[in-house]
């Protein structure tokens, strides 16, 4: 038998995520009829109410936002071998940050607002990130294990500060109090009213220059480069003199750094205050976008997109088809995270077979020259 | 604190214990044979739809029971179809499932009952209800061993017994079987099983076979034995505490059992502590006994209280050389 030749780039980072995303979708068609719904219409609905008029265009490009940085948290980890799943709790410990900066700066002015609460978001999440990652440096633990188990520790953290601390005396919901003045970020629609009434805020502009600055650190930095020789080989980086538990602490902070963004775009840019479960299940989403994406930036930006029209589309959907709820984007969202993910073994060989019969038969086409 | 109250959270412990202890072992046939699994909670979740979708069409608990059960080991196979045959991550595939059964329990809810993605109460005959073991009623006057042997051992239903007895069970099968023995060794080395000539797929499969159907029972436990039929994300995240069990047990069956019993006990008492001041340390908040199986998993992790190493060959997809 003949070597396995591997397939042409293009089709590994093109053609085979989508054959696996056209799969997930066909199945999840076949789980839409199951609840007795026409699926193409479903998918028109879907894609008129992401892409079809201002407003709703605007809600997909602010989930889109939510998901470039809880993908780009899982691609960075996942570059120095590490896989986060901790992203959620992330975002949830970073909302601490982006309200504290919020309430405190109400009075000053927004320019000011924006990069106190990028900063201590960020550390916040960082902070929680690192903690796993210093136990998988220093002690040994598996990060997944210990991010998920600090996803409900945060958990529990947050409906405690909530319940006990931030919640103003008086008031019966678990929430903050609420930013009104300059803690309230800039919405798009106040410049451009195409928006309608979406929520989409200056932290768009956050997002992709966070897409810009993972691709730069990841292959045009040293600390990028010895990110990956983690990740692909833990033994020669040690060897090449790269303090091994350090990059897992610095990577897992900068991982946790870009999941507490979230915060900034949903406690400052859209709910005005820090609400119980804010994340709502983004950092779960980011495992799927980075998949779907290959852990690259451009790769991230079209699955975030894809995915913020999901979730706006499926909003849309509800609407019209009551049948189908929200729910119906977690099933895609498992599927996509199914076959990009765990199964990508199973259309790989038949690609690769297509692809070496496809070569084979140019290569008989083609006038046999000297030597051959 | 009486003998009553304290029976009666002993009680509590007991079947808040239950799911977590059959999730528990089977987290730990399927991560004894070297996969790792972190969609127990997945499999619970849509088996306990499944079981309580069945038994109320039907009427009949074992029939949702057997409906359960199947539908989490459908959901088995898929994870072992990603991770033993087509040798995926074996995490990515976990996370998978466990959105599936998200998104799937309630959506299907939603449709085919209309309540709101509960599935309607459960009727007579569809619910496992309490066994009053022999003489329960008799002794109860008894002082002191009366009320333990009514209140704390007699009572529960099937489940409750069975996830106990699967302890010696799962103890005998991994210890003092041959299959115990191959499975032990084909998570830590399964070239070495592979050698003697023995299958490595094979044994994995059948190995995330018992993951699914002790999963199967747990989740229907949820839906028609302690509750009457399914609510949205009814085991609200048991199958995780589960894995933080059977990390805490070091992949043992009877530390499962311990480890299931204190974090059940957690539970049990958490519920009770809601509002009351305690000596010394005054109101608890409820949220940092919530939160302790978790911390407590990582601290033991971490190799502060004793050491946990799982099975060696973990999460690594076998690939045989030719």
């Amino acid at each position: 038998m003949s070597v396995r030749r591997p397939l042409p780039r293009w089709a590994d980072v093109a053609l085979l995520p989508l054959l696996n995303l056209l799969l997930a979708l066909i199945i999840s068609g076949a789980v839409v009829m199951l609840i007795g719904q026409n699926p193409l219409d479903a998918l028109r609905i879907i894609t008129y109410g992401a892409f079809g008029y201002g407003e709703g265009f605007g809600y997909t490009l602010h989930f889109a936002t939510n998901f470039v940085f809880t993908g780009l948290a899982v691609a960075v980890a996942a570059h120095a071998g590490l896989f986060n799943i901790g992203a959620e709790g992330q975002a949830y410990v970073a909302g601490i940050g982006a309200i504290l900066v919020g309430l405190t700066m109400d009075q000053t002015h927004w320019l000011l607002v924006l990069p106190l609460a990028i900063i201590a978001s960020a550390a916040i999440g960082g902070f929680w990130a690192l903690i796993p990652g210093y136990l998988q440096a220093k002690r040994g633990s598996h990060v997944v294990i210990t991010t998920i188990m600090f996803n409900f520790i945060a958990s529990a953290l947050m409906v405690y500060l909530l319940t006990r601390v931030l919640k103003p005396v008086g008031q019966m919901d678990p929430t903050s109090a609420a930013v009104t003045g300059a803690g309230k970020l800039p919405q798009l629609r106040d410049f451009m009213s195409f928006f309608g009434y979406a929520p989409l805020n200056i932290t768009i502009f956050i997002a992709i220059a966070a897409l810009i600055l993972v691709y730069v650190l990841i292959w045009h930095t040293r600390l990028g480069f010895a990110m990956r020789t983690l990740g692909h080989n833990p033994v020669a980086s040690s060897y090449a003199g790269i303090s091994n538990s350090r990059l897992i602490m610095i990577t897992m902070t900068i991982s946790g750094a870009l999941a507490g963004m979230v915060a900034v775009n949903q406690v400052l840019g859209v709910q005005a205050r820090l609400q119980l479960d804010f994340p709502s299940g983004y950092g779960f989403v980011g495992i799927a976008v980075a998949l779907m994406g290959r852990n690259h930036p451009i790769g991230i930006a079209l699955s975030a997109m894809l995915f913020g029209a999901l979730y706006q589309g499926g909003l849309e959907l509800q609407f019209s088809m009551p049948a189908i709820t929200r729910d119906m984007i977690v099933v895609i969202q498992a599927l996509v995270i199914l076959f990009t993910g765990a199964m990508e073994g199973l259309l790989r060989p038949g690609l690769e077979s297509a692809f070496m019969l496809y070569g084979a038969r140019q290569k008989a086409a083609a006038p046999a020259g000297p030597g051959s | 604190m009486d003998l009553d109250t304290i029976i009666s959270v002993l009680a509590a412990t007991l079947r808040l214990t239950t799911p977590l202890l059959l999730a528990c072992l089977a987290g730990l046939y399927s991560e004894r044979s070297g996969i790792f699994d972190i969609g127990l909670e997945g499999k619970m979740l849509a088996a306990a739809f499944a079981a309580a979708a069945m038994a109320a069409v039907t009427g009949n608990m074992w029939a949702g029971l057997l409906v359960g059960i199947l539908v989490s080991i459908g959901m088995s196979m898929i994870h072992a179809v990603a991770s033993i045959s087509l040798k995926g991550n074996q995490i990515i595939s976990g996370v998978a499932i466990n959105f599936l059964a998200a998104g799937l329990t309630t959506l299907l809810g939603l449709t085919w009952f209309h309540q709101g993605g509960r599935t309607p109460a459960l009727a007579e005959g569809g619910r496992f209800l309490g066994l009053d073991l022999p003489f329960a009623f008799e002794l109860k006057s008894v002082p002191v061993l009366g009320p333990i042997y009514d209140g704390l051992i007699s009572g529960h239903n099937l489940f409750v017994y069975l996830a106990f007895l699967a302890v010696p069970l799962t103890a005998w099968v991994l210890y003092r079987t041959r299959f115990g023995l191959r499975l032990r060794a084909v998570g830590e080395n399964p070239k070495a099983v592979d050698t003697a000539g023995i299958s490595v797929v094979k044994l994995r499969y059948q190995a995330l076979l018992i993951t699914g159907l002790l999963c199967g029972v747990a989740g229907a436990y949820f839906s028609i034995a302690q509750g009457s039929g399914f609510g949205n994300n009814m085991t609200g995240g048991r199958g995780y505490i589960a894995l933080a069990a059977l990390i805490f047990a070091k992949w043992r069956p009877v530390p499962a059992m311990f480890a299931c019993l204190l974090f059940g006990f957690l539970d049990a008492v958490q519920i009770r502590l809601q509002g009351v001041d305690l000596p010394l340390v005054g109101q608890v908040p409820v949220q940092a006994i919530q939160a302790l199986p978790y911390v407590l998993t990582v601290v033991l992790l971490a190799g502060f209280i004793g050491k946990a190493v799982g099975p060696k060959a973990g999460g690594v997809p076998y690939t045989k050389e030719n």
